[in-house]
């Protein structure tokens, strides 16, 4: 009996709350249109979402719409319908570095620092080096992310592992987790030195582009480029093509001069992905470095030499 | 009876009267004014820390942690004594330990307390330490770790307290020093102790619930400490030995600094009637047997992986051995673990002079144990360190950084002195009971 009483009490209180909040959202929806406006007569021609040419009076437009994607973007949201995916192909990687000047540039960095690394890699003593440019990976099991005491990193929707500047209480233990070394942290101002004008340039819509004294920072894989069908500065300041971008969710990738379908690029060049065995399962891939475009030269070493 | 009731308190008085709390010699003066002038340059050194951030340090992003860390990690180590001396020996009915449970007891409160300290400095923005509370999540070892100190803190508080009630009563009944003792706090700490069966009871008891409580608590602690590393994928840190590794380690440190503890005080307050070569004897062989199990889990740690040299491991193993931190990693095992054990297995080893100089051997030995466990891990990467300044590719920790480890060290052992100053460090009644002497008040007023 008494269960009785508390299912219905739980039932009443159900609807009586789903009630309030369609009554709440109906009468927001008429204090939207606002009825006490004067008609101007005249009428502007506008494109409807679905394609079709109306008509308005003026007195409807209210042209006062601040940004959206700006003003409500909220850095734990992902780009909706995107899920970025990056394939490094080793065997066109000269180490030009101009990945790491876009990113640099990209992100309000000193010159001498980027969220990109080229290193020069050899497996072993008597296979050929070759270099190997190393963003996040973005991981889809981050170990980053599972360490943060306070939730300042975290994967959004996207696959961007993101970090929220604001939060970070500095600890440094996501830099630790990390085996691939990919986060950096402001250890003092001068490490990302910028004038007040650089600053101010500085777009909202950038995870980790928020340079704060004491936080970590690392490649955000610019989801206010992604978003908008761009390319990362990264995959367009190389000359070699080496970076290819795309949605996982269009099976497309691009460096910017080819398109390629991912699946049947992983499937039939080998790709592979960095340190796989620690589970990571990074959304970074590499193509081997077989039949390069160019000879490995090292250029820093026969500089010294 | 009744005349026997008397000669007892009688006997209670004057065993109060020699272990009341005495006034800092010219040692003492020194000694403290020594801890105060390297307490205050480290907290300069803090500020500008916290006015210009971690630059300061030698930390960068491959070293991102440094000797605050290790510094931490030896503050929780040490910290354990006080489960050792007040717990497990409670437990066992190791009747010698009641003289040396304050000074353990002191040592682990002054340990985590300022272990909590070391990791706000290490923190990148102390401002926003309210983050853990507000933003936690369970899932991260920091949280773990926060939630398990802070719990060691109360129980090592409560127990370092509640024996401790009985002997401020008994301060403010000797009358010495009367001026002093007659404060309002320690009437107010005293709490109303009239020393009454029921409330020897109710101590005793309590005592016996926290020491019980304490054990699971102090292996987490240091399990959970060990955890902030193998955690993780690092060479050198992915081991599922590492909770095991740490909490050995950490009672061997403790029994050393505890040796080291009796022998200043033991010195200093001439407490040769309390404070025996027995005991020395005894926290020796406990010392020879707590190396012993540490040096089986040292083998474990290096020799395993040495046998199989993987490719990850074995830049990081070549430089403990062989290459840039040899020197400190074959001292820090010899002098801090082999030679004490060599030195302490004979009866004239653990003499309290010997076994005083071991102890200062493992104590600091222990601390450049945890250095060589933080700081070569982290200059061994997965991803070779390159493109970056030269002097990012080493670890020597900066004069602040030096300044203001030393500062937490000094300040922990200003708040030991400082409690000695204060409080008697030989439990009075504890002492009493074990010499046969009633110390129930019949007093009923």
């Amino acid at each position: 009996m008494k269960e009785e009483e508390n299912t219905s009490r739980r039932a009443f209180l159900e609807k009586s709350l789903v009630g309030g909040i369609s009554a709440l959202g109906v009468a927001s929806l008429f204090s939207a249109c606002d009825t006490d406006v004067k008609e101007t007569g005249e009428k502007v021609k506008l494109l409807s979402p679905d394609g079709q040419i109306v008509e308005v009076d003026s007195a409807y437009i209210n042209t006062n719409i601040p940004d959206l994607k700006l003003s409500e973007h909220n850095i734990r949201e992902g780009v909706a319908g995107k899920k970025f995916v990056m394939v490094i192909d080793l065997s066109r990687c000269k180490n030009a570095k101009k990945c790491k000047e876009g990113c640099s540039k990209m992100h309000f960095l000193p010159k001498e620092r980027s969220y990109v690394k080229v290193e020069k890699m050899q497996d072993s003593e008597k296979t050929a080096p070759y270099w190997m440019p190393m963003t996040c990976f973005h991981c889809d099991n981050p170990p980053c992310t599972k360490v943060c005491p306070v939730d300042a990193t975290f994967k959004l929707s996207d696959g961007i592992v993101a970090i929220d500047n604001d939060r970070c209480i500095g600890c440094r233990f996501c830099m630790v987790a990390c085996p691939y070394s990919a986060r950096i942290f402001n250890w003092g101002e001068e490490m990302y030195a910028l004038d007040k004008e650089e600053e101010k340039a500085i777009p909202e819509h950038t995870a980790c582009s928020t340079h704060k004294l004491g936080t970590v920072e690392k490649c955000d894989f610019c989801p206010q480029k992604g978003e908008k069908n761009e390319l990362p500065d990264c995959v367009s300041a190389c000359p070699n093509g080496v970076f290819y971008f795309g949605n996982e969710y269009d099976d497309a990738v691009t460096n910017g001069d080819e398109t390629l379908q991912l699946s049947e690029l992983l499937k039939t060049k080998a790709a592979f992905r960095y340190l796989e065995e620690l589970g990571t399962k990074p959304r970074v891939y590499y193509l081997p470095p077989v039949n390069r475009l160019f000879p490995f030269k090292d250029v820093e070493e026969s500089k010294n030499s | 009876m009744e005349n026997e009731y008397k000669k007892d308190r009688e006997k209670l008085m004057s065993l109060t009267r020699e272990l009341m709390p005495q006034e800092f010699g010219r040692v003492g003066v020194i000694w403290v004014t020594v801890l105060l002038i390297v307490l205050g340059s480290g907290l300069m050194a803090y500020i500008h820390q916290l006015s210009k951030g971690l630059i300061i340090t030698d930390m960068r992003d491959y070293s991102s942690w440094g000797i605050y860390i290790s510094n931490f990690v030896f503050f929780v180590a040490i910290s354990l004594v006080g489960s050792l001396i007040s717990a497990i020996l409670k437990l066992t009915y190791a009747g010698w330990r009641t003289p040396l449970t304050r000074i353990a007891e002191v040592i682990a409160v002054s340990a985590i307390a300022f272990a909590g300290l070391t990791i706000i400095v290490d923190m990148g923005r102390p401002d926003r330490i309210i983050n853990l509370f507000i933003h936690g999540r369970i899932q991260s070892p920091i949280i773990w770790d926060v939630l398990v100190v802070a719990t060691y803190l109360v129980i090592s508080t409560l127990l370092l307290f509640l024996p401790l009630i009985p002997d401020i009563a008994l301060c403010r009944e000797s009358g010495i020093n009367s001026k002093f003792w007659n404060m309002k706090i320690f009437k107010w700490l005293a709490m109303n102790w009239k020393g009454k069966k029921s409330q020897f009871f109710i101590v005793n008891k309590s005592i016996k619930i926290l020491a019980i409580l304490i054990i699971p608590v102090a292996l987490g602690i240091h399990t959970v400490t060990s955890w902030l590393f193998a955690t993780t994928f690092r060479s050198g840190w992915d081991s599922t030995n590492f909770g095991a590794y740490f909490v050995s380690g950490a009672f061997m440190l403790g029994a050393g600094a505890v040796i080291a503890a009796m022998f200043m005080i033991r010195r200093q307050y001439k407490m040769e009637k309390y404070i025996t070569d027995g005991h020395f004897d005894k926290m020796g062989k406990l010392l020879v047997l707590l190396s012993l199990v540490y040096l089986y889990f040292n083998i474990n740690e290096y020799l395993v992986p040495a046998y199989k040299m993987k490719h990850g491991e074995a830049a990081h193993l070549n430089s403990l051995f062989t290459g840039h931190y040899a020197p400190m990693f074959w001292s820090v095992q010899f002098f801090g673990m082999i030679l004490p054990i060599l030195v302490l297995i004979f009866k004239k080893g653990r003499k309290p002079l010997p076994s005083f100089i071991i102890s200062i051997m493992v104590i600091v030995g222990s601390w450049f144990k945890r250095f060589l466990i933080v700081t070569p891990t982290l200059l061994h990467p997965f991803v070779p360190i390159q493109n970056v300044p030269e002097s990012w590719k080493s670890y020597n920790p900066s004069w602040e950084e030096w300044l203001i480890a030393a500062s937490t060290l000094a300040g922990a052992c200003l708040i030991m002195t400082l409690f000695i100053r204060i409080f008697p460090i030989i439990p009075i009644w504890e002492t009493a009971e074990g010499n046969g002497i009633k110390v129930e008040s019949h007093d009923e007023k």
